[in-house]
């Protein structure tokens, strides 16, 4: 928009040197202001608790109650003794083994439930699979906060409380809806001529599912894997109200419940744990970002 | 040559027609959609929706923690009507939605339309912002905590020694308003990445050719958002509002860690006071009638953000349904 329309004609040059020059620098500017500013504010906001997470982890504790002395934003002598402390006298180490455990085992099971359902749903069409379809959307909108107590009876009166096993079958209510969710519009994109031709081959339909549909669908069963395992690992309020003994805790909960003791905080400890805990994740996002980012939109957009 | 064609010419061999009836049953249609479907619903009929039942059911009892309850019929909610507690926890459940969804739209809708101007690095800086919403809520919440520490708050330390606006610390978690707002400041915080990132693909979908139309009739750039983007953004805000709305309402994990409902129970909300009712209260009846208490909340607003905002089928003048 801003550039000429035209190249002028070199007499003009001269005489408009100052027009373009000051209209380039004047878009420039507005860029600047309207564009990089806003965005720098937004990136430096947006991550500056995880800066602050990581520093605090590394400092000495001389350094973290001493602002004045000290600049607060940098690190003069790094230390690893909140790391150290938080491995080797707590029990750390197992929370995030049970945690692990949990998150890849409540994934696997949703991804196989729902792999299942969406190709019912979408491959094997049958009278009412729409609103089949539909009704597990809608679970999608019962939040947790609403079914934790009737859920804590439950897991007690089965004998699972305080057992992993009481979070790998109710991780699964939040995360089937969203991966099935997610999968119907995989295979949706997947051409129904491909199935029809192994039909025409004599392939079962079991056959067809595993050696034609899956393979297709990989990245689909990607993005669900990975959607799952963070919202898994990140999740709370079951892992508080069914969860009792220390050495069966999650990560977040057992920071909270298990660190937090007594008036005297230990800060160093608190954000080296929350940055061990919260790293796993974010390896794992980094990894996949584009599956993330695609299955986030995609499912936003079905 | 006609012989010998004939017998090097491809054999047939006749599949074996008899299948197992094992295959045979995983071949026949109804039978297959049954075990399909059987491990999701069964899933989700035993851990959603009975317990949603069960939690309804249990509202209108007594049951205490190693004691199942009797039917006390309508007690619980009477109970509640009368006691501040929940009235308090309703009025800050609302204001924290409220105030929170809006600025979360406003600022992630900004955040949008900066990121779908061409930039360098974008998927980068993409990737970057969605980092709020992929680590784990407590933890990040924990990292907030200590942000507003009363003592050694680093925006306290901006404010008063960096920039000297201010003469003392801000005392962010240890009075009722300052505490509110600092818990619905770390919500936005957290909220901002998913709806830009989700919006950001709305407007991905928009046709250029739009811009280029009202450009050439010489819209103002106001007028570009307010007649192209705003509308052609609105079915996708619908939906990710209506999803906002629902687990911001519903939020727990960021009260719950940074104040516990406190000071003197000013930042409760309707799941922290069911929690501290129902788990360690002991109080399983009256936890669930609080819980319960939320739904017709959750109701009006998913169908308020659907009905007010998801119209694009009657605009477009295509068969109500």
């Amino acid at each position: 928009m801003t550039k000429p329309a035209a190249a002028p004609a070199p007499q003009d040059v001269a005489a408009a040197a100052a027009g373009p020059e000051t209209m380039s620098w004047d878009s420039r500017s507005r860029r600047m202001v309207m564009l990089w500013l806003p965005l720098a504010c937004f990136v430096v906001i947006l991550l500056f608790p995880f800066y602050w997470m990581a520093i605090t982890a590394f400092k000495p504790n001389a350094e973290l109650y001493d602002y004045r002395t000290y600049n607060p934003f940098l690190i003069g002598s790094p230390t690893l003794d909140h790391i150290r402390l938080l491995l080797f006298e707590t029990s750390y180490p197992r929370w995030l083994t049970t945690t692990m455990t949990v998150a890849v085992c409540a994934t696997f099971l949703s991804l196989f439930a729902s792999t299942l359902a969406a190709y019912a749903i979408q491959r094997l069409r049958f009278r009412g699979s729409q609103y089949v379809g539909l009704a597990i959307y809608l679970a999608y909108l019962v939040p947790p906060s609403i079914l934790f107590i009737p859920l804590a009876t439950m897991v007690f009166q089965l004998g699972l409380f305080d057992t992993p096993f009481a979070l790998i079958l109710t991780y699964p209510t939040f995360l089937i809806p969203f991966c099935t969710w997610l999968l119907i519009g995989y295979f949706k994109s997947i051409p129904y001529e491909l199935e029809e031709c192994a039909l025409i081959d004599g392939a079962t339909r079991l056959q067809i599912l595993t050696r034609i549909t899956l393979p297709l669908a990989i990245p689909g069963l990607i993005s669900a894997g990975i959607f799952s395992f963070t919202l898994s690992w990140n999740e709370f309020i079951y892992a508080l109200a069914f969860i009792q003994s220390s050495e069966n805790k999650t990560v977040p909960v057992a920071i909270l419940t298990e660190l937090v003791t007594g008036d005297v905080y230990q800060w160093g400890a608190l954000m080296a744990g929350s940055l061990l805990g919260s790293l796993p994740v974010a390896i794992f996002y980094s990894f996949f970002v584009d599956y993330y980012v695609s299955s986030l939109t995609g499912a936003v957009k079905e | 040559m006609s012989v010998t064609t004939t017998t090097t010419g491809p054999v047939w061999v006749r599949r074996p027609a008899e299948q197992g009836w094992l295959a045979k049953l995983f071949d026949w249609k109804p039978f297959l959609i049954v075990i399909c479907l059987l491990p999701a619903v069964g899933l989700l009929m035993t851990f959603l929706t009975y317990p949603l039942g069960l939690g309804v059911w249990l509202a209108f009892t007594d049951t205490t923690i190693g004691r199942s309850g009797q039917w006390i019929g309508l007690e619980n909610f009477e109970y509640l009507l009368e006691d501040p507690l929940w009235w308090n926890a309703v009025f800050y459940s609302v204001f924290y939605t409220g105030i929170a969804t809006f600025a979360k739209f406003g600022l992630g809708l900004w955040l949008a339309l900066l990121l779908n101007q061409h930039l360098p690095f974008k998927s980068f800086v993409r990737a970057v912002i969605l980092l709020p919403w992929i680590v784990p809520t407590v933890l990040s919440a924990i990292a907030f905590w200590w942000i507003y520490d009363p003592q050694f708050s680093i925006i306290s330390f901006l404010f008063v020694e960096v920039l000297g606006i201010r003469d003392t610390n801000i005392d962010f978690l240890g009075s009722a308003w300052p505490a509110r707002f600092s818990l619905i400041g770390a919500n936005v915080w957290r909220g901002i990445p998913f709806v830009a990132i989700s919006l950001l693909a709305g407007l991905q979908t928009i046709p250029p050719s739009l811009y280029e139309a009202a450009l050439l009739d010489g819209s103002t750039a106001w007028q570009r958002f307010r007649y192209i983007t705003f509308p052609m953004l609105l079915p996708i805000l619908a939906i990710v509002m209506t999803f906002s709305i629902i687990f911001t309402f519903t939020d727990f994990q960021l009260v719950y860690a940074i104040t516990r409902g406190g000071p003197v129970n000013s930042t409760h909300l309707l799941a922290t006071l069911a929690f501290q009712r129902g788990i360690p209260g002991g109080q399983l009846g009256e936890g669930a009638a609080i819980a319960v208490s939320m739904i017709p909340f959750l109701v009006g607003a998913t169908l308020f953000s659907y009905f007010a905002l998801a119209r694009r089928k009657w605009q477009q003048g295509e068969a109500n349904d």
